[in-house]
């Protein structure tokens, strides 16, 4: 595994704002006298992998939310695909934190993936049923989970209804993909799934993915830059020019270490568990 | 005991037309129950549904001390029971403990106008367990129309209000309004529970809202298909239950309860069988896919 990297393809001719599909200017986001983050410039281009890194309460997560359309910006614009954030932007996929479903939740794998295309139009959709179930198949087939597909997903391990969240995301054929820490609580192998399955969409369709994360580790081999946010200042680049001793140190206002093993980044010195968390034992 | 099923009493009872309007009442309310039921069941409202039965109670309590349609109050207070229980604990944690708190209260709000009330007692009793041999045309065209109301608008919000019950995050995400669906499925709710109040008691409503659903929620995990179990279960336990009630001449509640027990029973042992058996074949195949390319 190398940390060496080239552009992402496509990127060098997609560095003009205008094509970005993500885009931030002097953005603030605060809570009454708190401030998460401000004057975040950032823009991601299309097929771009942008993970999202920093202590908990960093800003990450609400970050999401901003682009989602859920909170609004304190100050500074905030583009996704061309428009202002919008509740129920269709063309912006997303994927939660893995967590327990309730085993005894009256759901399957399929009805998951379906109400990702179309769960949030009124009426029943008795209508298109066909095509419904075509997409739903294909999403499906694209993560290999036609195996568990029709089984209730309160009964499938964590990697596998981690594999269903990302093809409910990307059944709506989104240009954006927002994840929120998906590997969260996942095992290694589990973990390598997933990321893969989002490495390969945003190569195939040229999708944009901003991955919030603990970890860098797990996707490091697939990120082009890295959001690092902490106490409301950041940096922005790619994970040579950001995790190096010198960058996190000025982030963290702190001597912090950064080293590098077997081309993984390993940051000693950050508060514990802010920045590392151990690998979870997935779920069964 | 050996008249608990005299066949040929039970055909003479139902030429009789109020049994006819029974049953009919009773088959409106059992297609209403069937379809909320499961989103009931996966919303975890089934304290909720108790509750808002309860209060409407309180409401028929106050409409009877008034002198207006009993119905009609039973109705009042179930939406108002709803709207305040889906206003006030928008948080999960601590949705049980306001329930429990303006039950309590309710309930006593209702015993308090039922003493006020100077008429028979029968009247009184009639609201606890139901009395569906009672309804009369005025009171069934009420019942349809509140039912054909209840169901259009439920077909209008189903796939947003499946989408928040059943994964509420990403729900959100998507741009569901998840507040406003719960409030709106709250008062449907209400006003199906007050429909339910009138026929089987408020202190049985549970028998037709939730034992049906939950015993489909056992058996199945596709939603489509729980919400028609729901309904037949729902249907046999209601019409089955008037039925089985008419020759004994024995409260409709308690046959009504009975079945939709049993076809619980029945759909727990089959969904622990299953449970096993799948169990089984999970442990064999946990083993970690390979990397997709």
């Amino acid at each position: 595994m190398t940390v060496e990297r080239d552009a992402a393809p496509g990127r060098s001719e997609h560095t003009r704002p205008e094509s970005s599909v993500v885009s931030l200017r002097d953005a603030t986001l605060g809570y009454g006298r708190r401030v998460l983050w401000s004057g975040l410039n950032l823009d991601v281009a299309p097929g771009e992998f942008v993970a999202v890194l920093g202590p908990n309460g960093s800003g990450k997560t609400s970050l999401l939310r901003v682009l989602l359309g859920l909170q609004p910006v304190t100050s500074g614009s905030v583009r996704v695909v061309g428009e202002s954030p919008g509740r129920g932007n269709r063309r912006i996929g997303y994927v939660p934190q893995q967590r327990a479903m309730e085993e005894s939740l009256v759901m399957r794998g399929r009805d998951l993936v379906g109400l990702g295309l179309d769960g949030h139009r009124w009426g029943i959709g008795l209508l298109g049923m066909r095509a419904r179930r075509e997409r739903v198949d294909a999403a499906l087939d694209a993560v290999d989970a036609h195996g568990f597909a029709d089984a209730p997903v309160g009964r499938l391990s964590g990697g596998e209804q981690q594999r269903l969240r990302v093809a409910q995301a990307l059944v709506s054929d989104p240009e954006v993909l927002l994840c929120d820490e998906p590997l969260l609580s996942l095992d290694l192998a589990n973990q390598q799934v997933v990321s893969s399955l989002i490495d390969r969409r945003r190569r195939t369709a040229n999708t944009a993915v901003l991955f919030v994360t603990h970890e860098i580790n797990p996707v490091l081999p697939l990120v082009d830059r890295v959001l690092y946010l902490v106490d409301g200042r950041f940096r922005i680049g790619t994970p040579d020019e950001v995790m190096t001793a010198r960058t996190l140190s000025e982030l963290y206002r702190a001597k912090i270490d950064v080293v590098r093993v077997r081309g993984q980044i390993h940051v000693v010195g950050a508060q514990a568990g802010l920045c590392e968390q151990d690998h979870h034992e997935d779920r069964n | 005991m050996d008249q608990l099923f005299d066949f040929e009493l039970t055909a003479e009872l139902l030429d009789f037309p109020f049994v006819r309007t029974a049953l009919i009442a009773a088959a409106i309310l059992g297609l209403v129950a069937g379809v909320l039921g499961p989103l009931i069941v996966s919303r975890n409202m089934a304290f909720a549904v108790h509750g808002t039965s309860e209060l409407s109670f309180t409401g028929g309590a106050a409409a009877l001390l008034l002198g207006v349609n009993v119905g009609h109050g039973a109705l009042a207070g179930a939406v108002v029971a709803a709207l305040v229980l889906g206003l006030l604990s928008r948080r999960s944690s601590e949705h049980d403990s306001v329930i429990g708190a303006i039950l309590a209260f309710g309930l006593g709000v209702g015993v308090l106008l039922l003493w006020f009330y100077p008429g028979r007692a029968s009247n009184k009793f009639g609201l606890l367990v139901g009395q569906i041999v009672s309804v009369d045309f005025a009171s069934l065209a009420l019942l349809g129309g509140c039912a054909v109301a209840v169901l259009a608008v439920l077909l209008f919000i189903y796939r947003p209000l499946l989408f928040a019950s059943v994964d509420p995050d990403v729900a959100r995400a998507r741009g569901v309004p998840t507040g406003a669906l719960s409030l709106v499925f709250a008062v449907l709710v209400g006003i199906a529970t007050a429909l339910g109040v009138q026929t089987v008691g408020a202190l049985l409503v549970l028998a037709l809202m939730i034992t049906p659903a939950a015993a489909a929620c056992r058996v199945t995990a596709n939603p489509l298909k729980a919400t028609v179990l729901a309904v037949v279960f729902a249907e046999f336990a209601a019409v089955g239950g008037i039925v089985l009630s008419l020759a004994p001449g024995a409260p409709v509640s308690a046959f009504v309860t009975a079945i939709s027990f049993f076809i619980y029973l029945v759909c727990w042992i089959i969904s622990l069988t299953r449970g096993r058996a799948r169990r089984g074949v999970a442990s064999a195949t946990t083993a970690v896919p390979a990397t997709p390319r």
